[in-house]
């Protein structure tokens, strides 16, 4: 009961903090004239212009425009998102899932071949220090214009970009986690490597996909946002912020749609993490009192 | 009890009948320039507890890979009951323990007994009526259902000995399979060792730094030297069965640990 209290308290003792910085420092600059004190250099952030104009809004009004129209009349801000986070939730599953296979399909590669790991892994590696926002409009593009597929599919293939990676370096970690000896005591009954590889060495590596689920789940949500934003679309998270980001009257808007960014990176890594906490400990052997 | 019934199958050739089932002449092997073993000979008896004792180093572990054809040796022959190594480990010859009891943490104690019967391709219910035997042996009856980390270390060793003799090898591979546990553990699972080799009569090439555990386990303690790793002494162990705490205090028992002793010091350990 008592640690339960406390677990709540702790749960939302950073919001608050959070909150309470930002209000503090709003009234601060504006008590100050958005400018350090004795001086007229300006403060690193200034607060200026009223409603839905605001450079530095209340939080509050910022929670209050998703039940308002974020457009003059009709369909509040709230529900808009909520449709956008629907599109976007599309591509981050589709670049989850075909990154998670992709990576998992290297991972074992480089797992049993140290020829097709040592010849390929370096340009994996390289694939992820391009910075990707320079090719993203590139990619969407070129993936839209195949003709058979469908439209969104473009910035699908950019979130798999980025979910590969992760998952392709923790499975081949996973992959070399069993131990020499199980590996030993497997070849000892004379089986083949592909039952190796099924009855050792991916419920092995079990633990290591989850990690790497979780990194590819939040970067699933990122190349989604980001190849919305960096290509025309017209849908998405991502579009929303381009849109509301343009013009300079509606970034009470913009914050209200960077927080739904930030919480559709928590929740689809949350789900990740669910679905770990009900598999993983059969592969472990060891649930996790938490 | 059921168990009986299992090792019936078996039970007819008796122990120690003299024909070698394990046959090494001239075994050498070499990793790049480093000698593991050097000219190694020796003869087991089918039915025999032997032990490969010596200073770490001494190629005892090579050796006993060797043997289970998971080294290929540089030179010399092996033969494992009249068969190249290779075609005894086709024949599922070779039942294997290690010091860390290598369990896999994702099956149940059970299912993990079940592994080697599963790539071998039985069917469910006799996989599943011979684990239960098997952990009967061992004690470990009640605890089909936990997962290993549930288990301490001396009972999951002995769930890996379950494990190596569930599909009935000819020759029992072991690679210091208790030297990770406590003196006293060590001791139980001596005793416990002895009764499932008694039981099973299945032949055992054990792997130990152990004195005290060759001499106890034994019918024969061959001595090893390191680099290159050479047999310099082979010595018979007479100790009655059923061997016993006596047995460990016993004037004889002493005798041939000093000895066993004398040889490890003489080849310059």
């Amino acid at each position: 009961m008592r640690s339960g209290v406390r677990r709540a308290l702790g749960g939302i003792a950073l919001p608050v903090a959070l909150v309470a910085l930002w209000e503090g420092y709003r009234a601060l600059a504006l008590a100050l004239g958005n400018t350090w004190p004795g001086t007229d250099v300006a403060l690193p952030v200034v607060v200026r212009g009223t409603g839905n104009a605001q450079q530095f809004p209340h939080t509050w009004d910022v929670a209050a425009a998703f039940g308002r129209p974020y457009r003059g009349a009709g369909e509040t801000l709230g529900a808009y998102l909520l449709g956008q986070v629907g599109f976007t939730l599309r591509e981050v599953a589709v670049g989850f899932v075909l990154g998670g296979l992709l990576g998992f399909a290297l991972g074992t590669l480089f797992a049993h071949s140290r020829l097709a790991e040592r010849s390929l892994l370096p340009y994996v590696v390289a694939s992820q220090t391009v910075p990707f926002i320079a090719f993203a409009p590139i990619v969407v593009v070129a993936v839209n214009s195949v003709s058979w597929l469908p439209r969104w599919w473009g910035v699908a293939v950019l979130s798999t970009y980025l979910v590969f990676f992760p998952m392709t370096v923790n499975t081949l970690r996973g992959l070399r986690s069993a131990s020499p000896q199980a590996e030993e005591l497997l070849r000892s009954y004379r089986t083949s490597a592909w039952t190796r590889l099924w009855r050792l060495r991916v419920p092995a590596s079990v633990p290591y996909l989850f990690v790497g689920a979780k990194v590819g789940a939040t970067a699933a949500v990122v190349g989604a946002i980001v190849g919305e934003l960096s290509a025309p679309s017209s849908q998405g998270i991502g579009a929303a912020l381009f849109a509301f980001g343009r013009v300079s009257n509606q970034s009470v808007q913009l914050f209200a749609t960077v927080l739904v960014a930030g919480a559709v990176g928590i929740l689809s890594y949350l789900v990740v993490a669910a679905a770990e906490r009900a598999v993983a400990w059969r592969f472990t052997g060891r649930r996790e009192t938490r | 009890m059921s168990d009986d019934a299992v090792l019936a199958t078996r039970g007819a050739a008796g122990p120690a009948s003299g024909a070698g089932i394990v046959s090494l002449r001239g075994v050498g092997k070499t990793f790049g320039a480093t000698v593991a073993l050097q000219d190694v000979s020796l003869e087991i008896a089918e039915g025999g507890f032997v032990s490969l004792l010596g200073p770490s180093g001494c190629g005892k572990s090579t050796l006993l890979r060797v043997v289970g054809d998971l080294v290929t040796p540089s030179h010399g022959a092996v033969e494992v009951a009249g068969k190249r190594a290779s075609e005894a480990r086709d024949d599922r010859d070779y039942g294997m323990v290690f010091q860390a009891a290598t369990l896999f943490d994702w099956r149940t104690i059970r299912r993990n007994v079940e592994l080697p019967l599963e790539v071998m391709g039985w069917p469910r219910a006799r996989r599943r009526e011979r684990a239960e035997q098997m952990l009967a042996l061992v004690g470990l009856a009640e605890f089909a259902d936990h997962r290993p980390p549930q288990l301490s270390g001396g009972m999951q060793q002995r769930v890996a000995i379950a494990r190596a003799l569930a599909f009935e090898p000819r020759l029992l591979l072991m690679d210091e399979p208790f030297g990770a546990l406590d003196e006293i553990t060590r001791e139980r699972l001596n005793d416990e060792l002895l009764a499932v080799w008694q039981r099973t009569q299945t032949t055992v090439l054990f792997v130990t730094h152990s004195i005290p555990e060759a001499v106890f386990l034994s019918s024969s303690v061959v001595v090893m030297s390191a680099r290159p790793g050479r047999v310099v002494a082979e010595i018979p162990v007479d100790l009655p069965h059923p061997r016993t705490v006596e047995t460990r205090e016993s004037a004889r028992y002493f005798a041939l640990v000093t000895e066993v002793r004398e040889a490890l010091r003489s080849a310059g350990a």
